[in-house]
């Protein structure tokens, strides 16, 4: 028998770590020797902290949302009793989650010990490695990674095959390959996530790149705030070198390959090519303009090949499968699957991984298991601050690079915010213009005093100053931005603007001409009045009122001077008998 | 033979060679694209946006950064980047400070400018209020240089030049987005950091965010002060580019100058080339002296006050190889303020001097204020005005400078050599030491100094001149990233030189950051302009200029070490 408990940040955040303990302690006391073991995410956040039990046979039992007091209780009833605890097993809805899923680069996170190895070559690791560099040139390489049509993960879409044929070209004879572990978006985590449960994936797919076109040292640009996928990398950094997949002449070789680990600061800018190598040389982060490319002057002004870790744990899949099974997942030209972190009013929020070309509806519906509380489905962000909204009739829209471009949206690094009907679009865009104004980087001015300007206009539009001409000059800034920015966070930040204001015109303009936020979400759209039949002019709306904006004598209707009121919702608190009314 | 190449550009065929980017064929092809960023001399950063161009699918891309390609078909000017250029504008404008009519760059203002240009007169989104207060500090602690961030557009053009041209660093970007600002490390005041004062970020700035700190007040005092006896020296270079200020071709308009001096009402007007020529002869015998004594070489040169700042700030170590002659402008005003304290009854009148240095330069602003130069406790140089300073003067006292009747300097200090006059570029102070070391004095002789190697405005040139029994190995360097690469070499055993001239702009006075900015050709022309001066001079060599021996016998006498020469005390900041 044997324990696994789920241990990637989001695992440890809902107290996995004291699950694990309550495991080991109850063991201890029961004098059995069964190991507890830490694996990674298996994506099912809602439910975590998650833990596995395998018997001696190898059948896995999963509980959910396992506290130490029911760890206790698993205990008894299943490893002293033999007999599965029943109220914490993964209930239905999880088990679909989890079984309308294709996991390619995902299938070892939640399954294996990343800290481990050996848990990582029993599961056929490093065995792409070693095809390639026994029996693969680096030509044949390029030729697999290009015919299978795998293309960048991390946002843009460009054919990983055809990146590396460019490296692999150039004649200078120092190459770098750069990992982009930068990941930035609000509300995404995947790289995370396989950094965290499959660090070693990333390093093979790393270390092929590098016999593929030359390059002899990796760079992986992680952000600082991911401090356990950095310990788990380092750790199978050292595992690697250990065990000959990495550092001098690898698997007896002539080919050597090593890998240094960079910390980011955090800057969103940071994920962007130029800004990324930048920031590894020391250098203020901050996008160049292009030419020359990545891939002719890249990190330290030499080729680089530079992809993201989705891309790079792809790789190794492919080497295995070959190029005709890997296209055979997914869509032409979209081969393979795709992670999305699927977050916001859904109900099975968490890391699904997909085929290319999955549509919109079956990601939410089937494997989200539809919007939260019965509410009706609004809208999806798809691609963080740089994509756009997707509504309704987009539901059957295949998720693939190409089909969410011709619609004004981008894969971009995979996340999906669920949107219900309660959700204002104008504070939508709102929250992403702020999120890319902040994470300007300030140099070219369309970005840096651009997005400045439209988040005020949105603020106008949010605290009901708008007007129809707010809505016209966001859309001419947006369209300047996109057109003359310099580095792809400056091109892309006006989509969501501009794709709600596409989508939603009439909530925009219910909000600038008819005074009105239909979701009722804009503070400064809502009126307080008094509820005449209710009121009983006690007085204490009138007394607790900061602003005086409550009239009215004893035992008389009190009335509120709308000009006034702020708003604060104190009078709403202190009424005895629901008399305010929100309007 | 390569063929030749072509773009479309609106429609018509333009030939290009060897441009580096569309935008240099596009004004060669003589449209004026509109940037705020670009400048052939520094790296290609493209924040502005402005220069954006359009090729026939509709797509924009910016033509400072495109390389132009045979076949090419660009349109600078269609109503999609008129959109957008002019909302780039006003998004620039929007938080910008608007006080055009107090600010010292008015009508010289590239934002001011393309405003006008592309009939900016409303600025919609300006309610973030940022373009109405002050909210950065304006920092005054430098001698020479005034920062006031709330005049800066972020172009980085500064940054650049202090970094890729001068190797000093001293200003960078901070923080990000809304936030970024140019500033010091820290924000240290200027005055506190590693600024050498060479004012080249002054040169670049298209705004008024880094100006020439004005002094002109000053002078007006001294002027109108009835206890005040105000001497002027001009600088070489200045007589090359003051035209230029006032619509002029580039040409020597020291006449010019004496003119409107005499009008502004300095009572006395003089030519600090006069002093170069001393310079020559101190500069030339301790470079004689040191290879006669074996001393460490090489001798370096020390009339740039901005490399004697950057050589006290890098390299203390090189001190002792700085030439120990005062620069052209300190001798100046050292033997000027002897000459009343020894001879005052052959004063032109007999009030107390008031030395003003009209330079182009920034530094010189900083150099005079420095104690080492000072004697008896007073500083020698009173007050430094750059070119740009003397325009602004001129155009006060209401002077149509391009309309006056030439005149001359007074006497004795305003009598020079054409060596002296040589000091005004790069490779300048160079030739005029070789003609001071050279037997042959015949003006056919000057002439030929030309062909050593000396001239042209190359940031280093190197050249080796015979002198009795053994060669003189010369380095020439201007712009102090070019300066450090060579000491680099130097130190490391590379290369050996015997005397080694620096001027910290790049191309030498004639592009100091007191002067009106000028593009590589437009130096080149200054260069030639002062070359002309020197080929119009009886005298050519610096001690055949008589008043230098008047100015020996009379006044310095045994005074040399005091009068004409400094040990400077190293490193200033102590940041």
């Amino acid at each position: 028998m044997r324990i696994l408990v789920g241990q990637g940040s989001c695992g440890i955040a809902s107290g996995a770590k004291k699950t694990a303990a309550a495991f080991a302690e109850q063991i201890r006391a029961a004098e059995m020797d069964i190991p507890v073991d830490v694996t990674g995410c298996i994506g099912l956040c809602y439910l975590e902290p998650i833990v596995d039990i395998y018997d001696d046979n190898g059948k896995m039992t999963r509980y959910t949302k396992v506290t130490p007091d029911t760890a206790k209780l698993i205990f008894d009833a299943h490893v002293a009793g033999g007999t599965p605890y029943t109220p914490a097993l993964i209930p239905a809805a999880g088990q679909a989650f989890l079984d309308k899923q294709t996991r390619v680069v995902m299938k070892n996170c939640g399954i294996i010990n990343p800290e481990r190895i050996e848990d990582y070559i029993a599961s056929g690791g490093y065995r792409a490695l070693s095809k390639a560099i026994r029996n693969m040139t680096s030509d044949e390489i390029c030729d697999v990674v290009l015919g299978s049509d795998l293309r960048g993960r991390g946002g843009g879409g460009f054919p990983t095959g055809k990146k590396w044929v460019q490296v692999k070209r150039q004649s200078e004879p120092v190459k770098y390959v750069v990992c982009n572990a930068d990941e930035g978006d609000p509300g995404a985590f995947m790289d995370r996530s396989i950094m965290e449960g499959d660090p070693h994936k990333m390093l093979e797919g790393m270390i092929i790149a590098g016999l593929a076109t030359g390059a002899h040292t990796g760079y992986i640009y992680v952000r600082a705030e991911y401090p356990l996928a950095v310990h788990r990398l380092k750790i199978a950094i050292d595992q690697a070198k250990a065990h000959g997949y990495l550092g001098d002449r690898i698997l007896g070789t002539d080919f050597s390959f090593d890998i240094h680990i960079n910390l980011g600061a955090g800057a969103f800018v940071c994920g962007e090519g130029s800004a990324l190598t930048a920031s590894i040389e020391g250098q203020r982060g901050m996008p160049r303009v292009k030419p020359p490319r990545t891939v002719e002057k890249g990190l330290f002004e030499k080729p680089t090949v530079l992809n993201n870790v989705e891309t790079f744990a792809n790789v190794p899949e492919v080497i295995l499968m070959g190029a005709e099974a890997f296209k055979s997942i997914g869509t032409p030209k979209n081969a393979g699957t795709k992670a999305f972190a699927l977050t916001g009013n859904v109900n099975n929020t968490g890391l699904i991984e997909v085929p290319m070309g999955t549509s919109l509806r079956s990601v939410i519906f089937d494997i989200g298991g539809g919007v939260k509380n019965g509410k009706k489905f609004k809208a999806v962000q798809i691609g963080g601050p740089s994509g756009g909204c997707l509504t309704e009739s987009h539901l059957d829209l295949p998720l693939d690079f190409d089909s969410l471009e011709k619609v004004g949206a981008m894969i971009g690094s995979g996340g999906l915010v669920v949107m219900d009907e309660d959700t204002c679009m104008v504070s939508i865009a709102r929250f992403f213009m702020n999120f890319t104004q902040q994470e300007s980087c300030g140099k070219c001015v369309p970005c840096r005093e651009g997005t400045h300007i439209m988040l005020e206009l949105l603020d106008d539009i949010v605290e009901a100053r708008g007007t129809r001409e707010t809505i016209d000059t966001l859309l001419d800034l947006g369209d300047t931005i996109c057109a003359t920015a310099l580095c792809g966070l400056g091109k892309t930040a006006a989509n969501p603007v501009i794709s709600t204001i596409t989508q939603f015109k009439d909530e925009y303009l219910a909000h600038v001409v008819d005074g009105v936020c239909p979701t009722g979400q804009c503070q400064a759209y809502r009126k307080y009045v008094v509820d005449e039949d209710r009121c009983v002019g006690c007085g204490l709306c009138r007394k607790v009122c900061p602003v005086h904006a409550i009239s009215g004598g004893t035992k008389r209707t009190h009335k509120i001077d709308t000009q006034v009121c702020i708003k604060c919702n104190s009078c709403v608190s202190a009424c005895k008998f629901d008399a305010i009314q929100i309007i | 033979m390569t063929q030749q190449k072509y773009m479309t550009i609106n429609g018509e065929m333009v030939a290009f060679d060897d441009e580096k980017n569309i935008l240099e064929v596009v004004r060669k092809a003589g449209i004026d694209i509109p940037a705020l960023c670009y400048y052939s001399d520094l790296s290609i950063y493209g924040a502005c946006r402005m220069c954006i161009v359009e090729d026939e699918r509709g797509n924009i891309m910016t033509s400072c950064s495109t390389p132009p390609k045979g076949g090419m078909t660009i349109f600078t000017n269609t109503p999609k980047l008129n959109k957008h250029r002019r909302l780039i504008l006003k998004m620039l404008l929007s938080s910008h400070c608007r006080e055009c009519t107090t600010c010292v760059h008015s009508g010289n203002c590239s934002l001011q400018i393309l405003a006008n240009r592309f009939g900016i007169t409303d600025v919609r989104f300006d309610k973030s209020g940022k373009a109405f207060k002050d909210e950065y500090k304006i920092d005054l602690s430098s001698k020479s240089i005034k920062r006031d961030p709330n005049k800066c557009i972020l172009c980085g053009d500064c940054v650049r030049v202090c970094s890729e041209t001068q190797n000093v660093g001293a200003i960078d970007f901070a923080y990000r987005g809304w936030n970024l600002e140019v500033t010091t490390a820290f924000h240290e005041p200027l005055g506190a950091t590693e600024c050498v004062n060479c004012g080249q970020c002054v040169s670049v700035c298209p705004t008024a965010a880094l100006t020439v700190k004005p002094e002109f007040d000053k002078a007006w005092d001294a002027i109108h002060d009835k206890t005040k006896r105000t001497i002027v020296q001009v600088a070489p270079a200045v007589r090359v580019a003051l035209g230029e200020m006032f619509e002029m071709e580039t040409r020597n308009v020291m006449p010019l100058i004496n003119a409107a001096l005499r009008k502004m009402g300095f009572d006395e007007i003089y030519d600090t080339s006069f002093s170069a020529d001393l310079t020559v002869i101190e500069e030339s015998e301790e470079l004689l002296r040191k290879i006669r004594q074996g001393e460490t070489l090489p001798l370096f040169s020390s009339c740039c006050p901005g490399w004697v700042s950057y050589a006290e700030n890098r390299h203390p170590d090189l001190l002792p190889q700085i030439s120990t002659c005062k620069s052209p402008m300190e001798m100046f005003s050292s033997v000027v303020k002897e000459d009343a304290v020894l001879n005052p009854g052959l004063q032109l009148d007999p009030r107390e001097p008031y030395v003003v240095a009209v330079m182009p330069c920034t530094a010189k602003k900083y150099e005079a204020a420095r104690d080492e130069l000072s004697l008896e406790g007073q500083p020698r140089t009173d007050l430094v005005l750059t070119t740009k300073e003397l325009a602004m003067m001129i155009r006060q006292a209401g002077i149509r400078f391009n309309e006056l009747a030439p005149e001359a300097h007074d006497l004795l200090f305003g009598m020079y050599s054409g060596a002296g006059v040589l000091f005004g570029v790069t490779g300048g102070v160079t030739e005029a030491v070789i003609r001071r070391l050279i037997s042959d004095k015949s003006n056919r002789a000057m002439n030929n100094t030309q062909f050593l190697g000396v001239r042209g405005l190359e940031g280093v040139k190197e050249l080796t001149i015979p002198y009795e029994d053994r060669e003189i190995r010369i380095a020439i360097v201007s712009g102090l990233k070019n300066a450090e690469n060579l000491i680099r070499k130097i130190k490391s055993g590379e290369i050996y030189y015997d005397f080694v001239e620096v001027m910290a702009c790049p191309g030498g006075c004639i592009n100091g950051g007191g002067q009106p900015i000028a593009n590589l050709a437009e130096r080149q022309e200054r260069a030639e302009v002062l070359y002309a001066d020197d080929r119009l001079s009886e005298v050519r060599h610096s001690e055949g200029n008589p008043q230098v021996k008047v100015a020996y016998d009379r006044i310095i006498k045994d005074q040399q070490h005091r009068l004409l020469h400094v040990h400077y005390n190293g490193r200033r900041c102590e940041g």
